[in-house]
């Protein structure tokens, strides 16, 4: 698959979630922050955005920590998101 | 023709959806040995009912005694009346046996210290006809849908279900006789379009949700079901009754618990007064979510509201103690900071009232069966959840009961299937020749349109309108407004235009063809609503207010009916109230106050 159908698999699996808090945290993330990540940064959060809601939205709000370094740095992105 | 172009497959079953209603009913259907597939927008165990936390109802009567014929009580009274007497029955006789059976699937309910499921109390579940309260809600710490999805998913696999992934029903195949012979489905990763040809066809599409500007659904909820039941010529009924929360995150949706005036939390318009001393003396800002979600919006739309816009009020902790906060309500401050971009330790959280869900939707009848005007099944076709009408929660839902249905019905749609194939009521018929034109004729506009409206911009202003024209609080002369916008949306709507016209992960393309099932939705609603001229339940007028004659606006005279609104001709008609139950007495109508 090329770079298109990557990217609008990762959008529909960012925005098609369980929880709408997931929607609009992921949604945001991918229009703005997503483009400025580094490959490492990438493939962790392609990891991330694979999990299911319950088990990422702990790590965002910060009742459970990250065990990966890369990941962290991505969470922490993500928990600055700030959708308003 | 369609055959030439579009492949067949072959199933006994399909399902559409695998939330906690498709995937019930699969289980069903895989263990009689049926060939069974269940497509799903998503992978199963990430559809929206994970987002339910607060639990299940069954009267096991675990913590003090309880009853089915209490529970269908405080149904039959939550629905205002509105509700099937023997579907409800027939729900709340069940609820012990499959939340039973579900435990046995592997779900782990929270338990007492003898090792029973542990029930908590609920609002509306009451011990002896409305009594008082009773421990009813079975639930799994606060991730009870999650827990249930995958507990319902592992039975699954084991009876070797098959899943298709990231696949979108598209439509119906209905022949001349009127039965449904499968559906039409496109495959995201692939683009390809597929008829499964099925002797029977389960709708478990969800809700819709995202017709409504303030939305405490995902962005799942297109309403995909309603929108293929609707262009198949299948009635939705009850569509002007959503229930509403009174405390969304104003533009996100996201909820914010009654908790929080609970602890204290005071509601203020623009010129920071407590406007609910005036509209609850007593109760304030803790009276009952319609008194509340109404006294809102009467602020808004008289000019007090907060913002740019004027267009919200908040919702005040500031004189809360941090520490109290942070201990008490440590997810609200995580919420407000990252949906409204405000701490609520230091500024009020801009709320509105927020559409959560949906009342109405496919008829059916009890056994998961959907079923024509006048009450005949339509063969091969079944539907369970939130897309289905049975009608268990009438004009409101009362909380709880809806996780219910999905295991109830989910599992009554499955043995009808069976029973249907069993009596030879259905079976694998001819497809007829034209199966997919009408899927294939909205594909090609699709691909081939120019000069078209945006579908993100179209969408936006459908949901506005909706909001605006067809919220909480409803007014005669906003909602015939509204059928004329509505109708113009639609027109947009039909010339959406879309730049991506690649096959693989075409997601513009999977977006324009939600709105198509959106626009059906909104204008079921916005129609049977602007009908329907008294109050009852979730659907209240200004010009149906509380008077001696109609307590609360109700009008049973005129308006104790369900509404069925057929897309040809936006015609609406109506069907009496089921009022029977299976074995005991009718609850008789009476008003409804708490
Ligand atoms: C925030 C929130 C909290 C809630 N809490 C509770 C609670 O505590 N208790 C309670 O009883 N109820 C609760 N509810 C309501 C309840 O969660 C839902 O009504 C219920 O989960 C709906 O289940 P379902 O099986 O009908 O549909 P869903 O779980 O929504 O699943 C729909 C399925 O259909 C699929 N689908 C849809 N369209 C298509 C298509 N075109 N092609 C292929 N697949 C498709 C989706 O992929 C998905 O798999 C809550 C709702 C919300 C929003």
């Amino acid at each position: 698959m090329g770079d298109r159908e990557n990217l609008n698999r990762l959008r529909w699996r960012c925005t098609r979630r369980a929880m709408l808090e997931m929607d609009l945290l992921l949604g945001e993330f991918l229009d703005r922050i997503f483009p400025t990540l580094d490959p490492e940064q990438v493939d962790a959060f392609v990891t991330l955005a694979d999990m299911e809601d319950l088990e990422l939205w702990p790590l965002i709000n910060g009742s459970r920590e990250c065990t990966d370094a890369v990941q962290a740095e991505v969470v922490a992105l993500l928990r600055n998101v700030r959708v308003k | 023709m369609s055959k030439l172009i579009v492949p067949v497959r072959k199933f006994d079953a399909v399902i559409v959806g695998a939330g906690g209603s498709g995937l019930r009913a699969a289980i069903q259907l895989s263990e009689a040995g049926l060939k069974t597939a269940v497509l799903s927008k998503v992978f199963p165990t990430r559809s929206h009912t994970v987002a339910a936390q607060g639990g299940v109802s069954a009267s096991l009567g675990n913590s003090e005694e309880d009853h089915w014929h209490w529970h269908m009580y405080d149904t039959v009274k939550g629905s205002d009346w509105l509700g099937d007497q023997d579907a409800i029955e027939y729900m709340c006789r069940m609820a012990p046996e499959v939340v039973v059976e579900l435990e046995h699937f592997g779900m782990p309910f929270d338990r007492t210290d003898e090792g029973k499921i542990y029930q908590r109390p609920f609002g509306g579940h009451m011990s002896n006809f409305g009594e008082k309260p009773v421990r009813r809600a079975c639930a799994a710490a606060d991730r009870t849908g999650h827990a249930m999805l995958h507990a319902l998913y592992q039975r699954n696999v084991r009876a070797n279900t098959q899943f298709f992934v990231e696949w979108m029903a598209l439509d119906l195949i209905r022949d001349d006789s009127g039965q449904v012979l499968g559906v039409i489905a496109l495959e995201m990763e692939t683009g390809e379009v597929v008829a499964f040809h099925t002797k029977a066809t389960v709708f478990a599409t969800g809700g819709a949700g995202r017709i409504f500007y303030s939305s405490t659904n995902a962005f799942i909820n297109t309403g995909d079901g309603l929108g293929m039941a609707a262009r198949a010529g299948i009635a939705l009924e009850d569509m002007e009754f959503w229930q509403f929360h009174p405390t969304g995150v104003a533009g996100a949706g996201v909820l914010i618990t009654e908790g929080v005036r609970g602890e204290g939390g005071i509601l203020r318009n623009s010129t920071n007064e407590r406007f609910m001393e005036r509209y609850a003396p007593n109760a304030k800002d803790l009276a009952s979510r319609d008194v509340v979600s109404r006294a809102m919006v009467t602020e808004i739309n008289e000019g007090r509201g907060c913002g740019p816009n004027k267009d919200f009020v908040l919702l005040d902790i500031t004189h809360l103690d941090p520490a109290t906060i942070m201990k008490r309500l440590p997810g609200i401050r995580e919420i407000s900071i990252q949906f409204a971009g405000i701490d609520p330790i230091k500024a009020p959280i801009p709320v509105v009232p927020t559409c959560h869900y949906q009342m109405g939707g496919v008829p059916t009848n009890y056994k998961g069966q959907v079923v024509a005007d006048d009450g005949t099944p339509v063969k091969g076709f079944y539907a369970a959840g939130e897309v289905a009408c049975a009608s268990v929660h009438g004009a409101n839902r009362l909380g709880t009961n809806s996780l219910l249905d999905l295991l109830v019905f989910g599992k009554s749609s499955g043995d009808s299937v069976i029973d249907d194939l069993k009596s030879g009521a259905i079976g694998l018929k001819e497809l007829p020749e034209n199966f997919a034109d009408r899927t294939m004729a909205r594909l090609h506009r699709l691909d081939t349109q120019t000069g078209g409206a945006d579908v993100n911009a179209t969408r936006l202003e459908l949901q506005r309108t909706m909001q605006k024209h067809c919220g909480v609080f409803r007014f005669k002369e906003m909602l015939a407004e509204g059928v004329a916008k509505i109708l113009d949306i639609e027109k947009a709507v039909a010339r959406t235009e879309i730049k991506d016209k690649s096959q693989v992960w075409n997601t513009a393309r999977v977006e324009a063809l939600e709105l198509d099932n959106l626009i059906e939705v909104a204008k079921a609603t916005m129609i049977s609503a602007e009908a329907r001229k008294e109050s009852r339940g979730a659907h209240v007028r200004d010009d149906a207010p509380d008077t001696a004659a109609n307590p609360n606006g109700r009008d049973d005279i005129h308006w104790h009916k369900h509404t069925l609104w057929h897309r040809d001709g936006n015609r609406l008609d109506y069907k009496p109230v089921i009022m029977k139950p299976l074995s005991v007495e009718s609850i008789a109508l009476k008003t409804r106050s708490y």
